[in-house]
């Protein structure tokens, strides 16, 4: 076979080349999450308050000039506080995927490349896995191991990976049969040079699609478990703590419960255009 | 009906993953840190106690023994004690399954009572504005927080219109269909969306069957061939969507559950987090594991039923 | 007398830019009990033509232009949604190329074959299932009440076509129009399939319009034929005449590519080239580039129908010296 056939015809590198232009959702969606990012990182510039301050002289005051979002109980300023909450919640979004994208992706290119006694104790555990749902292996790790942010970590990714595992081992199992990774092994490369020069950056793109829903999925998951008390502690500015400490002023003060809410909603909104673009743009069905 | 024996062995196919399920949910007791007799007993146990305790469970021996220990009790439905209930955590979980099994089924009856009309009126015509209004609800729904939605919703129709009740479960089934409806109503407006894509997309690529035509030129109204036909062959899909987000769902009714205080089997489990019950996390976490199996189970029955090419 | 007099059809296919016709022009007649062929390669437009007489286009992009399809005094063309369904399958039916796909997998072929009765004749589930007995056991299914319990995939290729042919045949149609019945077949089942065909036609006085690229099919089932070439009628006639005395370049180069016993173990002359796209047609005559009689006329102006005999047409310039020449 001639070396130019050799070429991994889906290099993550020559996207663009290959696809041509993306989709216009794709540049609303990553627009939009930049906007998030943006918010994260410039939070101490753009927050008019202190996210943790009180001040018991204006407590529960509805939106104002002063406090566009209104305050909370102990009059700390609902806007500031969101504004601090998309840093925990982005970067609860971003590790609660890559701790589980990592694993995953490192399991399933090793069962499907490997295939045998691997492959079938794999996917074993992931029918076991799976069995569970989700959401409650991951509270009962969280029992475990005691209420906190670190705890949500490392229980996304104890139960998270399976997903990403079983695109990339699915993916593996499809490329290991074509031509061209055949050919790499006939010209006597390694298996690891083969796997992770070769299929990897082909075998991880459905993965790459699902890790943006993820996201979306993830922030839902760290805001319900903050919201339950089982992730980020008060008085830590975080939207799921913010609607939780509001729900007892409910009646009397709606805009510290459901300021909050808006945010989830609009964060999860951006990452969802930008999945469905990319999806769209990349071919993958979900 | 020899399509339908699966039903038969299925059962022994699922062995490997029930044993599975009962290991990890043995793990979890085992990697509390300190002593498993005091984590099983709480913090004032008497000594006697905790002799017993240890007899009982093996404490003293190794893991593997343990485990047997712990299949030999499960299988005799014998799941220790409840710490904070004072009682077998058997019957303090009994107790929380039927408002969980009707919050679920209710939830997701409401789920396929919003999605199957938007979904049929979306694919109708694809692209007009009916199918625009529908895509935005579809693709904002996904990012709803239940937690916040049902906050939302017992904002305006328990506090302000004062429609529904803010908590509880009632008594009675119609009294229960009044308590249940908002947490329902927000763990179908969570599902619902992700139902509409799916249906929707399996309506838009079952109308470019060849079938279709074929039924048009029998002469057969379009509205008969979309609801006889197209729609009747998009259910297949949909319920197997279905089996697959029965997990999501459980996850959805834990959190429901917390809102609207409903005394379920995920309200229970945050609570015994916060009490260290732990025997009774343990409990329900393998409860909502065999329940996701049997759904599945369930929806493989319907799959058959519902097609007729399908071999299990 | 006439059963369905085509006139001047054209469905355009719209494109970014412009509208393309994918039939352009096509005019026939129809008797009862005639069984006439619309043959041409892939892509020639016969399946779009046919479609087009139910009005059942293939896409939304799709339209019909101009043209008349006259039915018992009534343009087809111009009925109205409600009063063309009254048609499709009652007056007019339709069977397919692929019958596996053709038939929704989820229903039984009891009711697949009951459905029209029941729509069009508001027969009850239980007659029209009893009388989906009688339809299997015409079209020669083998223990018919044993059969319509059971579902699409449950049957081969050819009982599948049977079973389809059987739906359509159901409300008793004056027309059956048959888009590629036996492409999808094997060999003996097709010629079984024709039989069929040949056999309804005589027991019952259908009339059918046979869509088929093999000129084989229509020298042993069609009384009369119509060639198209690019959307355009390039031959018609009778079949005998058309199949013995070609006056068209390209029905000739369609009948020399036919394996027949003097030329067995010799190279099959085909037509050399492809059609050309829908949306680059040539100028003229649309069938010049591949013909080897083409003048400058031909790639001037587009040629019309002419009439060599009684019954008999060729769109071509130099029909007469067409069988002078050697293959």
């Amino acid at each position: 076979m001639a070396v130019s056939e050799l070429h991994t015809p889906r290099r993550l590198a020559k996207l663009h080349e290959r696809l041509g232009e993306p989709p216009r959702l794709v540049y609303i969606g990553a627009a939009a999450v930049a906007f998030w990012f943006v918010v994260a990182v410039f939070a101490p510039f753009i927050a008019p308050y202190d996210p943790i301050a009180q001040d018991l002289r204006t407590t529960l005051s509805p939106p104002s000039w002063a406090h566009p979002l209104g305050t909370d109980n102990f009059g700390r300023d609902v806007l500031s506080r969101i504004i601090f909450g998309t840093r925990l919640d982005l970067e609860m979004g971003i590790l609660g995927v890559l701790f589980p994208f990592l694993i995953g992706i490192t399991l399933g290119a090793f069962a499907g490349y490997f295939g045998g006694i691997v492959d079938t104790l794999l996917m074993r555990l992931l029918d076991v896995t799976i069995a569970f749902p989700y959401f409650v292996l991951v509270i009962a790790i969280i029992a475990i191991l005691g209420p906190g942010v670190s705890s949500f970590y490392i229980s996304v990714a104890l139960v998270g990976w399976v997903s990403y595992a079983r695109l990339v081992r699915a993916e593996m199992l499809v490329l290991r049969e074509q031509d061209y990774v055949m050919a790499c092994r006939a010209l006597g490369f390694g298996h690891l040079r083969t796997m992770l020069r070769h299929m990897l950056p082909n075998a991880i793109i459905p993965a790459v699609v699902f890790s943006m829903t993820d996201v979306v999925i993830v922030i839902l998951l760290g805001s319900s478990l903050s919201y339950l008390g089982l992730g980020a502690q008060p008085p830590t500015p975080e939207w799921g703590v913010m609607v939780a400490d509001g729900q007892n002023f409910i009646t009397r003060a709606w805009w510290i419960t459901f300021f909050p809410g808006v945010a989830i909603v609009l964060a999860a909104l951006s990452f969802s255009l930008f999945a469905d673009g990319l999806a769209e743009w990349l071919g993958v069905q979900e | 009906m020899h399509r339908f024996k699966f039903v038969l062995y299925r059962p022994i196919q699922l062995l490997p993953v029930l044993i599975g399920v009962s290991i990890v949910t043995f793990i979890l007791v085992q990697l509390i840190p300190g002593d498993p007799a005091r984590i099983l007993l709480g913090a004032k146990a008497t000594p006697e106690a905790i002799a017993e305790v240890r007899e009982k469970f093996g404490l003293d021996q190794p893991l593997v023994l343990q485990y047997v220990h712990f299949m030999k009790n499960l299988l005799q439905g014998e799941l220790g004690r409840s710490i904070i209930y004072r009682a077998p955590v058997l019957s303090v979980v009994e107790q929380r399954v039927a408002p969980t099994l009707f919050l679920l089924i209710y939830g997701v009856v409401l789920s396929v009572l919003l999605a199957v009309p938007l979904a049929l009126a979306a694919a109708w015509r694809a692209g007009s504005s009916v199918d625009q209004a529908v895509r935005v609800f579809s693709t904002a729904g996904i990012g709803l927080p239940a937690f916040w939605l049902g906050i939302m919703l017992m904002l305006l129709f328990s506090i302000e219109l004062r429609l529904f009740p803010v908590s509880g479960y009632g008594e009675g089934a119609l009294s229960h269909l009044h308590h249940l409806f908002l947490p329902a109503l927000t763990i179908s407006i969570a599902l619902a969306p992700v139902l509409v894509r799916n249906l929707r997309a399996t309506l838009l690529a079952q109308l470019e069957s060849d079938y279709v035509s074929a039924e048009r030129a029998k002469g057969l109204p379009e509205r008969a061939i979309y609801l006889g036909h197209v729609f009747r062959n998009s259910l297949i899909p949909t319920v197997n969507l279905l089996g697959v987000n029965v997990s999501w769902l459980i996850g959805g009714t834990v959190v429901i559950e917390s809102v609207y205080s409903v005394p379920g089997l995920g309200q229970l489990m945050v609570s015994s987090i916060f009490g260290r019950d732990y025997l009774v996390v343990q409990a329900v976490t393998l409860m909502f594991a065999i329940g996701v199996i049997l759904v599945n189970f369930f929806v493989d029955i319907v799959t058959v039923a519902l097609d007729p090419r399908v071999e299990m | 007398m006439t059963l369905l007099d085509v006139a001047g059809l054209r469905t355009e296919f719209a494109t970014p830019t412009r509208a393309v016709a994918a039939v352009d022009g096509l005019s026939f007649q129809l008797r009862p009990g005639e069984i006439l062929g619309l043959v041409g390669e892939s892509g020639s437009g016969k399946t779009v033509a046919c479609r087009s007489l139910l009005r059942l286009l293939p896409s939304r992009r799709a339209r019909i232009a101009a043209g008349t399809v006259m039915f018992e005094n009534r343009d087809l063309m111009r009925l109205s949604e409600a009063e063309m369904r009254v048609v499709r399958g009652r007056d007019i039916a339709m069977i397919f190329q692929n019958p596996a796909s053709h038939l929704d997998p989820v229903f039984t072929v009891g009711d697949l074959i009951a459905e029209p009765l029941i729509w069009h004749f508001g027969e009850s589930r239980r007659a029209a299932r009893k009388r989906a007995v009688e339809l299997l056991r015409q079209v020669g299914i083998p223990d018919p009440a044993g059969q319509i319990e059971r579902y699409p995939h449950q049957f081969s290729g050819g009982m599948k076509q049977r079973v389809m042919i059987a739906a359509a045949l159901a409300c008793e149609p004056k027309i059956l129009l048959a888009d590629e019945p036996t492409t999808a077949l094997d060999v003996t089942v097709q010629a079984q399939i024709l039989r069929l065909l040949l056999d309804l036609r005589d027991r019952t006085g259908l009339a059918i319009v046979l869509v088929t690229h093999d000129i084989g099919v229509v020298a042993e089932t069609c009384d009369s034929v119509v060639v198209l070439y690019s959307g355009r009628v390039m031959e018609c006639g009778g079949t005998q005449d058309v199949l013995t005395r070609p006056r068209h370049p390209y029905t000739r180069g369609l009948l020399d590519s036919l394996p027949t016993t003097a030329a067995r173990g010799a190279e099959l002359p085909s037509i050399s080239g492809y059609p050309p796209p829908l949306d680059r047609l040539p100028q003229g005559c649309r069938f010049h580039p591949r013909c080897r009689f083409a003048i400058d006329r031909c790639r001037r102006e587009p040629i019309e129908l002419e009439t060599v005999d009684d019954g008999h047409a060729s769109a071509c310039v130099r029909w007469r010296e067409v069988m002078e020449v050697g293959p």
